[in-house]
């Protein structure tokens, strides 16, 4: 403990609690205890502090899409909670809802090829950035996090006025081109954290044991690299499942997408109906993200 | 993890480059192009761009109504942040220092909300906010309120719906900092006499910046522009940029002044992350100084 001496505020000698000037104020004579006890009163009052905001936070962050979930079976008609009574009558009245499915409808198409154009052209674009010391690469990689900061409304709009300018009209392939924008972020983000990790040293091993470089990618890179790429591409369709600030000016009537139709039912006129919707969402997010976990490792992928 | 230390080449040939292009292209013309044609609208009386003036920025600039909106968007992105922070920290700190198999739970807890689509968060808080929601109801039975109070359509409401449709943007990155921490420096701390809240504040907290900073940078900017939660939530009566965006541009039609309003919060925003990105970079500075 001869680094006691260098801090100026604790000369030598003194008793151990009294190295804890913060502790001595908040607790008084509980200080005087040390740190001999097993658990001192400080490290006890955090765990306590943050244990609590934790708790919180996590009744904070679950109940809402509980308390839907739970809301969607009622028997009545008022979205009331707890609801008096159970049945599946406004999941049975979704099969009758014939925009909402259109517009679901719509939402998965689009989902589907903005997740694949995102997941083939962020990969590659991952692979260029990751390897490059250029000027390029560090200008890119900033260009294609950008749409994750910036105001998704103003580009969505940018978007109206531009294909407006070139004499477009609304389509399901200009929506997909718009969400690739938004989405792509996700596939590189997780691409890049992947390939951080992949030691070079293996395609030196590769390319010396005589393979080419699509070899070397096929045989190597992608695999080493698949489950950053998978969670990537979950997220990217989740976003562009999700995505309203493109779709509210990219999409028409014909083209109206869930997120949009769902929003203007709440605006306009709230029914059970939507609560039975979004159950279905919930549940089937849930089972996505088991899934997403199982095979990409998600919870890893996104907490690095 | 940290990006760039070891430069890994993907395949046997030195520069890969050329892989970027495609994206490049793609964002030059479908990303960067229309902002520039959107700088380009705001910057005529018509929506025909025929006659180049600055009039649509006089017009901005010279009405307080439209400069009480962009503060108060800035502020409520603030406001929802800092309530982001009081509340994600804690959930980080718990998970970095829990046994593996509840640091997956509890990521998968966090992450639960943010991939559940926004229209059905900001839903639910409609049913709990409402006169009859379950809020009110339990105000009601703890006695803190007598009458409903209204919750929808108010400021607070829509902070506290945006923090926690927000949260895992502030817990993920700090998550990913905080367990990259080196435990022996807690130790190291405690055995030198600090107690565990000073070891908190002067060891975990700066290390942890560049988590805390990103993930500030992260939640800010969707908080300023969450178009579905502002609308639902805080009704027609409060009025923050995106809803102002869409009702000149839809409502309106009056593309030119929409444009303007974007490029105004646009470079509002940039100001802001621009701010943080600073800080980031200083507290990486320091954090890595060992």
């Amino acid at each position: 403990m001869a680094t006691i001496a260098d801090d100026p505020a604790s000369p030598k000698g003194r008793p151990e609690g009294e190295l804890r000037p913060l502790g001595r104020r908040r607790s008084g004579e509980a200080a005087s205890v040390g740190r001999s006890r097993p658990t001192p009163w400080d490290v006890r009052s955090q765990r306590v502090v943050f244990g609590v905001l934790t708790a919180i936070a996590v009744v904070f962050l679950v109940g809402p899409t509980i308390i839907v979930l739970l809301t969607s079976f009622t028997a009545t008609e008022s979205l009331r909670f707890p609801p008096r009574g159970y049945s599946l009558r406004w999941y049975r009245a979704l099969l009758d809802a014939d925009q909402m499915q259109a517009a679901a409808w719509n939402s998965l198409i689009v989902a589907f090829w903005t997740t694949l154009a995102s997941v083939v052209l962020g990969t590659a674009a991952a692979l260029g950035v990751a390897g490059s010391r250029t000027r390029f690469a560090r200008i890119a990689d900033v260009l294609f996090m950008s749409p994750l900061v910036l105001p998704a409304l103003a580009f969505g709009f940018a978007a109206l006025v531009y294909i407006h300018l070139l004499g477009f009209h609304p389509s399901i392939p200009l929506l997909v081109v718009g969400h690739v924008v938004v989405c792509v972020p996700f596939v590189l983000r997780t691409t890049l954290a992947a390939l951080a990790q992949v030691d070079r040293a293996l395609f030196d091993a590769s390319a010396s044991l005589g393979a080419g470089r699509f070899m070397t990618f096929r045989r190597v890179t992608l695999p080493l690299i698949a489950r950053g790429v998978g969670a990537g591409a979950f997220l990217a369709f989740m976003a562009s499942f999700d995505n309203v600030p493109v779709s509210l000016f990219l999409a028409d009537e014909r083209t109206e997408v869930l997120p949009i139709h769902l929003w203007q039912q709440i605006d306009t006129n709230l029914d059970v109906r939507t609560a039975a919707i979004s159950g279905v969402i919930i549940v089937v997010t849930i089972a996505l993200m088991v899934l997403a976990e199982r095979f990409a490792g998600l919870s890893r992928q996104l907490s690095r | 993890m940290r990006r760039g230390n070891s430069s890994p080449t993907l395949l046997p040939v030195s520069d890969e480059w050329p892989l970027a292009l495609p994206l490049a292209a793609l964002f030059v013309v479908c990303f960067v192009a229309p902002f520039f044609v959107l700088l380009a609208l705001s910057l005529h009386a018509d929506a025909d761009m025929m006659t180049f003036s600055a009039a649509q920025y006089a017009k901005f600039f010279g009405d307080a109504f439209n400069l009480s909106i962009l503060w108060s968007t800035l502020w409520l992105a603030v406001r929802a942040t800092l309530v982001c922070l009081v509340f994600g920290y804690p959930i980080a700190w718990v998970c970095s220092r829990a046994p593996a198999r509840w640091q997956s739970a509890l990521v998968f807890v966090v992450v639960l909300p943010i991939l559940t689509s926004v229209v059905v968060r900001t839903f639910a808080w409609i049913v709990i906010l409402g006169r009859e929601g379950v809020m009110n109801d339990v105000l009601r039975a703890l006695r803190i309120v007598d009458e409903p109070v209204p919750l929808l359509f108010t400021e607070t409401g829509v902070i506290a719906v945006l923090a926690q449709v927000q949260m895992p943007l502030m817990v993920l990155p700090l998550f990913a900092t905080l367990s990259r921490i080196d435990p022996n420096l807690g130790d190291a701390s405690a055995a030198l006499g600090a107690g565990a809240w000073r070891t908190f504040f002067r060891v975990t907290l700066p290390l942890s910046a560049p988590g805390l900073v990103a993930g500030c940078i992260l939640v800010f900017s969707a908080c300023a522009t969450a178009f579905v939660t502002q609308t639902l939530i805080g009704g027609a009566r409060l009025v923050y940029m995106p809803l102002h965006i869409y009702q000149q541009a839809i409502g309106a039609n009056n593309w030119p002044f929409a444009a303007t309003i974007s490029v105004v919060f646009t470079v509002a925003v940039m100001i802001v992350l621009y701010a943080l990105n600073r800080a980031g970079r200083m507290s990486k500075a320091y954090g890595d100084d060992r």
